[in-house]
């Protein structure tokens, strides 16, 4: 399988675990992956993003520009940022709830993410879903990574089976979260399968 | 088995399959992991420290090394700057055991200092470089760094940078690890007491050596080429040689050469390649290395070639390549008529809120920063940054980092201002961490030269930027062992402060007190604002928001808090984000922000 999946948000939302297991789960159904990770000064609450790269002939570390095939955003504006990345028949997970930075915050911008969203759906080609509130739903915002891969993963656009996916979760996960985890990958898949 | 890691990772597995004894550094953005790496795989006959700055690295590596051990020093590349000084006479002496230095550097640069090259390092220093492209690669060339530093008896760079460290991928890992058996230390004061008569001599037989080590290195496993022959050919090393390899097989069949050793310079390999070659396209990142080899080479050799590169401005001279902008220069280079692709942000986009780095919720920090702030309100101040998490204090509405240039500089210029302005009043910030790396001689300085000074030492006992190591002040160390912890006020007295005052800087009130006491008496003073990272120890106890609130904002406009902020125009705190430390509650007029731990 060939497929580049990028994944972005901002430092602290748990894109690296969510990478992690993108790839794991990928070479458990044989194949050969790649992955570059934001790590450092720009993890403080800056821009992040993971590229996952599947298939043999992926020799750059970054996805080039509209070659991804699938952008799992963890929040508006950063899918946004990342756009042209994807290709033209690709789709991005995007979840609705803005992180307000504090060059917002303090320039009362009023930023709340909304004008992304509406961008992104005239765009076409995204599957949206508040994830925070779901996730509250579901006991704590920590679950949103694994929610947003369940979205991916239920969108069919994954290329990795659900269950492959699932069984790594419960290994990479702490003990005590693992059953909060699997419900959000479950609840995920049935946002993303509709 | 095969195991799924990052280039670091990969560079750590390597370095232990290569039996390695003694493995020191500090850390650094993007080199940390290699230790981290190395930890996780602990085992008899393996020394591994975080060292208290990577000059002390290199040195306690150099003696395992000149004993016949295997020795690894990790660090990025501005660590190399302060390891220089031991390294330039190392390369001298030369080792009896494998040594290698790892110094990743940074293209961008993304969270460095500089965009220096630690292949001019390994030329100033006349030692063999070697230059990976991927992970993979770098588990089995750091294996081979070791092979060729034997071989030659001399130091060797390793330099990948940060796509190579931060990239991920599977490497077949050994199952257990054992490392190399060595004769032990004999004493031989000709080889190992470095005198004038001693360099002289050495010099002469590198010059001679490194003629040698280019011609080994000319049939080098990983200096290779493939494509062609063509007259219009591409030279490349590091991670650019990978965006290459990504576009030209599916275009042209144009000569892809790569050097991964560009120090000593393959000479021959390179005359070979260059056969029939009338123009060479070099594409590197930070400096024109390969480049400006080959234009030696072709000087020398009285070839017709033309070179391009950063130096003719077909590869920009700053900054990281990337798939894309490597893409674009070859379609230039080859002719190829560019493909109708729209940029990387369409130009219809919404505007994006700005998202510069900032201290996290609850950073200890930013109540440190704010006590000083306000303490100082209205005075004349000179407020001296160094390097780590507290360089972000820089960030409005902080606003609290004038200067900051590279580690241990905030205590020592702090003192250059404080001589030449009576009037105003000097700060320095430093960490704990990187005052014991490099802090600690210059209050010695300032004590011994009379500044009037005010050290304000971050001690959030930890290495927090790089990801949390160790260090002397936290009682434990990479051997997994507890050890004493070595005392920062202690440190202060021995030197001879008479004011050194630690307070918790979550505390306002005794904070701004402290301040004010030390600014208004003479000589050199210290504040040790003590509150460990919330990376490492938090409270569950979140702050709220109660119905006194008037909306002033004071909370979000003086303390900048990423857990606070505004919903349809009333201050609300993210409780996901919030840790509790209570810095706004101290800061809001009407009392209206509850909970917290203060």
């Amino acid at each position: 399988m060939d497929k580049d999946i990028l994944i972005c948000g901002v430092g602290g939302q748990g894109t690296v675990l969510a990478s992690g297991i993108i790839a794991a789960a990928a070479m458990v159904e044989g194949n050969t992956v790649h992955s570059a990770e934001t790590i450092g000064m720009a993890q403080r609450g800056g821009p992040v993003t993971s590229h996952v790269r599947i298939g043999a002939k992926a020799f750059s570390p970054l996805i080039p520009f509209n070659k991804a095939d699938l952008i799992i955003g963890f929040e508006p504006s950063e899918v946004v940022r990342n756009i042209g990345y994807l290709s033209p028949d690709g789709i991005a997970v995007v979840n609705t709830a803005a992180v307000k930075p504090v060059t917002a915050s303090l320039s009362d911008s009023g930023y709340d993410g909304r004008e992304m969203t509406e961008y992104l759906r005239k765009r076409g080609g995204c599957i949206f879903a508040d994830g925070v509130r779901e996730c509250e739903n579901l006991g704590s915002v920590k679950f949103l990574n694994i929610l947003l891969l369940g979205i991916a993963a239920g969108s069919g656009r994954l290329g990795i089976q659900k269950e492959t996916m699932m069984s790594v979760i419960e290994k990479r996960v702490p003990e005590k979260f693992k059953e909060a985890n699997i419900k959000a990958f479950i609840k995920g898949c049935e946002i993303g399968g509709k | 088995m095969k195991e799924y890691v990052m280039g670091n990772g990969a560079i750590a597995l390597g370095a232990l399959k290569a039996g390695v004894n003694v493995v020191c550094g500090y850390p650094g953005t993007p080199s940390s992991e290699i230790i981290e790496t190395i930890a996780k795989y602990p085992h008899d006959g393996l020394h591994l420290e975080w060292s208290v700055n990577e000059k002390a690295a290199l040195e306690v590596a150099a003696a395992a090394a000149y004993s016949g051990a295997r020795a690894l020093v990790t660090m990025k590349q501005v660590g190399l700057n302060v390891a220089s000084d031991p390294l330039m006479s190392l390369a001298y002496v030369g080792v009896e055991g494998g040594m290698v230095v790892v110094s990743a550097d940074d293209p961008g640069p993304i969270s460095s200092q500089t965009e220096q090259d630690s292949r001019r390092f390994s030329e100033f220093a006349r030692i063999p470089v070697f230059d990976p492209v991927s992970p993979e690669e770098a588990y089995e060339m750091i294996q081979d760094a070791f092979e060729y530093s034997e071989k030659y008896k001399t130091p060797v760079i390793f330099r990948p940078t940060t796509r190579v460290d931060h990239g991920y991928a599977a490497i077949e890992a050994a199952d257990a690890y054992m490392p190399k058996s060595f004769e032990g230390f004999k004493k031989d004061p000709g080889r190992f007491v470095i005198f004038p008569r001693l360099s002289y001599k050495n010099h002469g037989m590198i010059e001679e050596r490194n003629v040698r080590i280019g011609e080994d290195l000319s049939s080098y496993r990983f200096n290779t080429s493939e494509g062609g022959p063509s007259e219009k050919a591409v030279l490349a090393g590091g991670i650019s040689y990978m965006y290459a390899k990504e576009f030209l097989p599916d275009h042209t069949d144009v000569q892809l050469i790569r050097i991964s050793t560009a120090y000593p310079f393959p000479e021959s390999f390179m005359l070979d390649k260059l056969k029939g070659v009338k123009e060479l396209l070099c594409l590197e990142e930070l400096s024109p290395y390969l480049e400006e080899q080959v234009l030696k080479l072709a000087g020398r050799c009285g070839l017709s070639v033309k070179v391009y590169g950063k130096l003719t401005g077909h590869v920009p001279a700053m900054g990281e390549n990337s798939a894309d902008s490597i893409k674009g220069i070859l379609e230039k280079y080859l002719g190829i008529k560019e493909e109708d692709v729209p940029s990387a942000v369409p130009e219809d986009i919404p505007p994006l809120p700005a998202r510069p780095p900032v201290l996290c919720a609850g950073c200890p920090h930013r109540a440190s920063f704010y006590a000083v702030k306000k303490a100082m309100e209205g005075k004349k101040t000179y407020y001296c940054g160094d390097i780590g998490c507290y360089t972000l204090g820089n960030a409005m509405p902080l606003d609290m980092v004038d200067t900051c240039l590279c580690m241990g500089a905030g205590v020592t210029m702090a003192q250059g201002f404080s001589h030449i302005d009576k009037e105003g009043k000097a700060f320095a910030f430093i960490g704990d961490s990187t005052f014991f790396a490099s802090g600690m001689t210059g209050v010695v300085n300032a004590v011994y030269n009379e500044a009037d000074i005010t050290v304000c030492i971050l001690d959030n006992s930890t290495t927090a930027m790089t990801g949390h190591q160790p260090h002397p002040g936290t009682g434990r160390n990479m051997m997994g062992h507890v050890t004493q912890k070595v005392s920062i006020p202690k440190i202060l007295e021995g030197i001879g402060l008479t004011k050194v005052i630690t307070v918790d800087p979550l505390d306002l009130k005794a904070s701004v007190a402290a301040v004010k006491e030390c600014a208004a008496s003479e000589g050199v003073k210290a504040i040790i604002f003590k509150s460990p990272c919330i990376a490492i120890e938090r409270s569950a106890k979140k702050c709220s928001v109660s119905d006194a609130c008037i909306n002033c904002k004071k909370c979000i406009r003086e303390t900048g808090c990423p857990a606070l902020s505004l919903s349809d125009g009333r201050v609300v705190i993210d409780t996901s984000l919030c840790t509790g430390c209570g810095l706004c509650a101290q800061v809001c007029p009407v009392s209206a922000i509850k909970g917290g731990t203060v």
